[in-house]
């Protein structure tokens, strides 16, 4: 039953990067976290624990023939969309937002696991309709809808971040399986309608918050004061920047939420433009070594499963660090395998362990 | 599974990893330009923000320069000031802190918490005072307890002090708090609100000198403002020494002297104008302004109706009597209506445009020359005098003398006084000149004031015949490291010119005054020099000869009604060294409250010659 080539064809090169980045992240998140004298288990030390239990996954995952989860997509689909309605009535409120599920030693996100339910669904949905010429309106009705309904229950909790997070994953994926050129227009003007009476939709802090980012020196003091310190934090680190635990914003507390989403520019600063640009480097490999997974996979499904957990690494990328640059608004995005925090690490690396399962598994016999 | 494959190898799709590969790379090279920008492109104005973040300048202030006299003596220097003030981010239970500490402060605890909610407006990192200038001993008792109070600091600041408890305080002057107004002249460029400054006299003109530069600690702060560490420290600058002309023993004697009376008394070198001696009374003690002035003192200095914030060396007019009197000999012999030995009648009084003006002495004087009707100080002599003279010519030669004008005191609040003209009264009062204030005028009455100032200046030039000077204060001012930044050189404002028997002629009856009998300043002779002087008293209401004086309990003359005493002197008459005006305000008699004040005056300068020449004496032998 054991093939062998599921060892020789184990992508070694997938998770060396993935260690090589949550490594980085560790080290900077022990920085981050060197001025507080917290007599619990020290930060980086938990966020270790949580990359060998997320690596530990990524791990079983690859014990499955992922084919096998073409069938339980729908099944994974329900039980998140489950848990979003159980979140909105029983979950746990922080700071006005509904999020999470405390499982005792654990809160829950099921947002999280919804990204990954719907690049599930999309695979399958996708894998099974082969369309050369691109899709139309009509056909993408199921999958919009399918889109949609998590989607909504997100923006109840609130969570703008994720809601975006799962349309833009939901898009690349459309994107890649193609459409005809007046689905694209259509979806385009459909994008923009939405977005306006969005923006009614939205909560007071959101609107703040996305107007604090066209603007933020105007309120430097309130919303604004994320973003100013945040690009204080990464301009002040220059070339080579200021030393590892040598960051005054990040070390004096100026930066706000440094060991979560702002664990990038705690980064910049002690490491400079240098730093960044290996890190930047290293998360592009990333992107495209998952892109070439996706072009090797053996079947529609898998190369589809590929792109969907590509995609989602890259919109968390990409978003985290156009925040902490002032580049976007500020939406609670974390930087995968480099903010603290076991939901981001776990789903990240159940993204990965897909993406290794796909990998592993190209050859077509 | 075929058709998988097929779809995959289109060249469409085949084109779509490789367009989903160029797409993440331009995002992610644009998101590498962003970084460039911030950290490349804005790197300095990013350093520098965040360097202003987390560092705070906090002041140190500059310990004010001292004030010397002439012979480097101490007038006004800094003392130490304790403070106890605690560090709000160290303290952890400020009530039982306050409980600890309270009575060794000997305080409420309430004015404790007070303190506190007031210092809650300022920045973590400042310190709170608790208690301002507490005694060596409070400062102590906090200190040995330390341990036991966290967060509490004791510190040391420069306060002004006043060692001659306010004997020159009209001279060297006080402090306040700045003002907006001030700091918005740009004359007090590196004072900020709550600094005090030189608010009058020499700590007002001579500010620049003595403020010195702030220094600055710059310490780390954390986002709550917490105090984390000093990275640099600059040490202030202390205000650069100032040398008065004063002679402090001369200002001692002057102020003395004066005892319980007011007025105002200055000592000038006749050679070179400096001010030695300048006492206004009452006085103020300055050190009651140095961390500000308590409303209730504030309140008794400004409405005591003996005006003791007033200096009544410049600011003090008053009428000159008869010390005016050398003026009108000057001009008269000058103009010639007489001369040095011409004699004029005295019945005991003058009638003109049918107005009877007494002389002091009913049964006047008799037939007197220029030197009897100083000395004697006959009215009737000069009211004949004045009269022929004319007012327009008088006028001129007091003007000569600096009368009328400000004589240049180095520094603001002189006031100028009264030398009337025709002219004069007509722009003034519309009015024509009358001979009878012809004749009053030439006893220093009627519209004629001068400040004791104008007079010493006056006494000075009749002195050393002729030469007007410029008041000095100032000596010279120097820097820590020795570095003369000011220096005073005598400046001759005007040279008057008489006649060497003019000069002579009124000089020798300025010694006849005090020294023959019969002179009105007798009461200023002294026997191991020789002293001329020219005695006055001044009305201070004028009212009509003939009118009743009106008495009080004890019989007599109210004290605002009684005349003021003046007396100017000079000494040695042989070779003049100082020259001297006394007022004695409602003294009655020149001669006898202001004589003595004079001789005093003189007797110690003398004293203090001595001493000097012994000391050079002894120096040179050994």
């Amino acid at each position: 039953m054991f093939d062998r080539r599921l060892v020789s064809h184990f992508d070694w090169v997938l998770l060396l990067t993935v260690l090589l980045l949550a490594g980085i992240g560790i080290v900077n998140l022990f920085s981050a976290t060197a001025s507080w004298n917290s007599t619990t288990t020290p930060l980086y030390l938990k966020q270790l624990l949580w990359l060998s239990g997320g690596v530990l996954i990524a791990l079983i995952i690859c014990l499955f023939d992922y084919r096998h989860l073409e069938y339980f997509a729908v099944h994974f689909y329900g039980l998140s969309i489950g848990m979003l309605v159980y979140v909105l009535f029983m979950g746990k409120t922080t700071m006005g937002a509904t999020r999470w599920i405390d499982l005792g030693f654990f809160n829950l996100q099921p947002g999280e696991v919804v990204k990954i339910a719907v690049i599930l669904l999309l695979a399958r949905y996708f894998g099974k309709t082969a369309n050369s010429f691109g899709y139309s309106l009509f056909e993408l009705l199921k999958p919009t809808l399918w889109l949609l309904l998590p989607v909504v229950l997100v923006l109840k909790e609130p969570d703008l971040g994720t809601a975006a997070m799962v349309v833009s994953i939901a898009a690349t994926m459309l994107l890649f399986a193609g459409l005809k050129r007046g689905t694209l227009i259509g979806l385009g003007l459909i994008g923009v309608l939405t977005a306006v009476v969005g923006w009614f939709g939205l909560h007071d802090y959101q609107r703040a918050r996305i107007r604090t980012f066209m603007n933020p020196e105007a309120d430097p003091l309130g919303s604004g004061y994320h973003i100013i310190q945040s690009k204080i934090a990464v301009g002040s680190g220059g070339f080579f920047g200021k030393g590892f635990i040598q960051g005054t914003q990040s070390q004096l507390s100026f930066l706000p939420e440094r060991h979560t989403d702002f664990a990038f520019s705690v980064f910049a600063e002690e490491w400079g433009f240098a730093g960044s640009l290996v890190l930047l480097f290293l998360y592009l490999f990333l992107i495209v070594w998952g892109l070439y997974v996706a072009r090797r996979a053996a079947d529609r499904f898998g190369l589809f499963l590929a792109v969907g957990v590509t995609a989602m690494i890259f919109w968390h990328i990409v978003v985290n660090l156009g925040m902490v640059i002032g580049l976007l608004p500020v939406v609670g995005v974390p930087l995968p395998l480099f903010s603290y925090g076991g939901t981001s690490m776990v789903t990240t690396m159940i993204g990965v362990g897909l993406l290794m399962n796909v990998s592993m598994r190209r050859f077509k016999f | 599974m075929g058709l998988d494959l097929k779809w995959k190898e289109l060249p469409a799709v085949q084109r779509r990893f490789l367009f989903y590969s160029a797409a993440a790379a331009t995002v992610f090279l644009l998101l590498l330009l962003r970084l460039w920008y911030l950290q490349i492109i804005g790197y300095e104005d990013f350093q520098e923000r965040s360097v202003r973040n987390r560092t705070r300048i906090l002041a140190l202030e500059a310990p004010r320069g001292p004030i010397f006299d002439r012979n480097g003596l101490l007038l006004v220097d800094n003392r130490p000031s304790f403070k106890i003030s605690v560090m709000r981010q160290d303290v952890e239970n400020r009530f039982l802190l306050f409980e600890r500490l309270a009575p060794l402060l000997d305080v409420e605890i309430s004015e404790l918490e007070f303190r506190w909610q007031q210092g809650r407006r300022f920045p973590i990192y400042r310190p709170v005072p608790l208690a301002e200038d507490v005694s060596r001993e409070i400062m102590e008792r906090v200190q040995e307890h330390g341990v036991d109070l966290p967060g509490v600091l004791t510190e040391v600041r420069p306060v002004r002090d006043d060692l001659e408890h306010g004997s020159a305080a009209h001279l060297t002057g006080y402090l306040g708090e700045i003002t907006e107004a001030e700091l918005q002249s740009g004359d007090f460029n590196n004072y900020s609100g709550g600094d005090y400054v030189g608010k009058t006299a020499v700590e007002r003109t001579f500010d620049p000198y003595l403020r010195g530069e702030k220094g600055q600690r710059l310490v780390e702060v954390d986002v709550q403002g917490k105090l984390l560490r000093q990275l640099k420290v600059e040490p202030p600058r202390p205000g650069n020494k100032i040398y008065l002309t004063l002679d402090r023993d001369l200002q001692r004697a002057t102020d003395d002297a004066f005892g319980s009376q007011s007025g105002a008394a200055i000592v000038l070198d006749v050679n070179t104008g400096e001010v030695l001696a300048m006492a206004s009374r009452p006085t103020f003690n300055p050190a009651l302004f140095a961390r500000g002035i308590a409303s209730e003192d504030w309140r008794e200095l400004v409405q005591d109706s003996r005006h003791p914030l007033q200096n009544k060396v410049i600011a003090g007019q008053y009428p000159p009597g008869s010390t005016f009197k050398m003026v009108v000999a000057l001009a008269a012999l000058r103009a010639g209506t007489i001369s040095t030995t011409q004699r004029i009648d005295c019945d005991g009084a003058f009638e003109v445009g049918g107005s009877r003006y007494r002389c002091w002495k009913k049964s006047g004087h008799g037939f007197s020359d220029l030197k009897k009707a100083l000395r004697e100080s006959c009215d009737v002599w000069f009211y004949k005098v004045g009269l022929e003279l004319g007012i327009d010519k008088l006028s001129a030669a007091a003007k000569e003398f600096g009368l009328g004008f400000p004589v240049g005191y180095p520094m603001p609040g002189e006031r100028s006084g009264v030398i009337p003209t025709q002219e004069w009264k007509h722009q003034h009062y519309n009015k024509p000149w009358y001979a009878g204030e012809t004749v009053i005028t030439s006893i220093g009455q009627g519209f004629v004031l001068a400040t004791p100032m104008q007079l010493a200046v006056m006494m000075a030039a009749i002195a050393n015949s002729g030469k007007v000077l410029k008041p000095q204060v100032i000596r010279q001012i120097e820097d820590w490291e020795g570095h003369l930044l000011l220096q005073a050189n005598p400046e001759v404002v005007r040279q008057i010119n008489y006649s060497t028997e003019a000069w002579k002629a009124v000089q020798d009856g300025l010694v006849a005054v005090v020294n023959e009998p019969r002179g009105t300043g007798r009461a200023a002779y002294l026997e191991d020099v020789l002293v001329a002087g020219k005695t006055g008293t001044s009305q201070v209401i004028r009212r009509k000869s003939d009118e009743e004086e009106e008495l009080d309990e004890k019989g007599e003359t109210p004290y605002r009604f009684r005349p003021h005493a003046l007396f100017l002197a000079y000494a040695p008459a042989e070779k003049p060294e100082i020259a001297i005006a006394v007022v004695v305000e409602h003294g009655r008699s020149g001669g006898s409250a202001a004589g003595p004040i004079v001789k005093q005056i003189i007797q110690r300068y003398m004293e203090l010659q001595g001493e000097q020449k012994g000391q050079l004496q002894q120096g040179r032998k050994e």
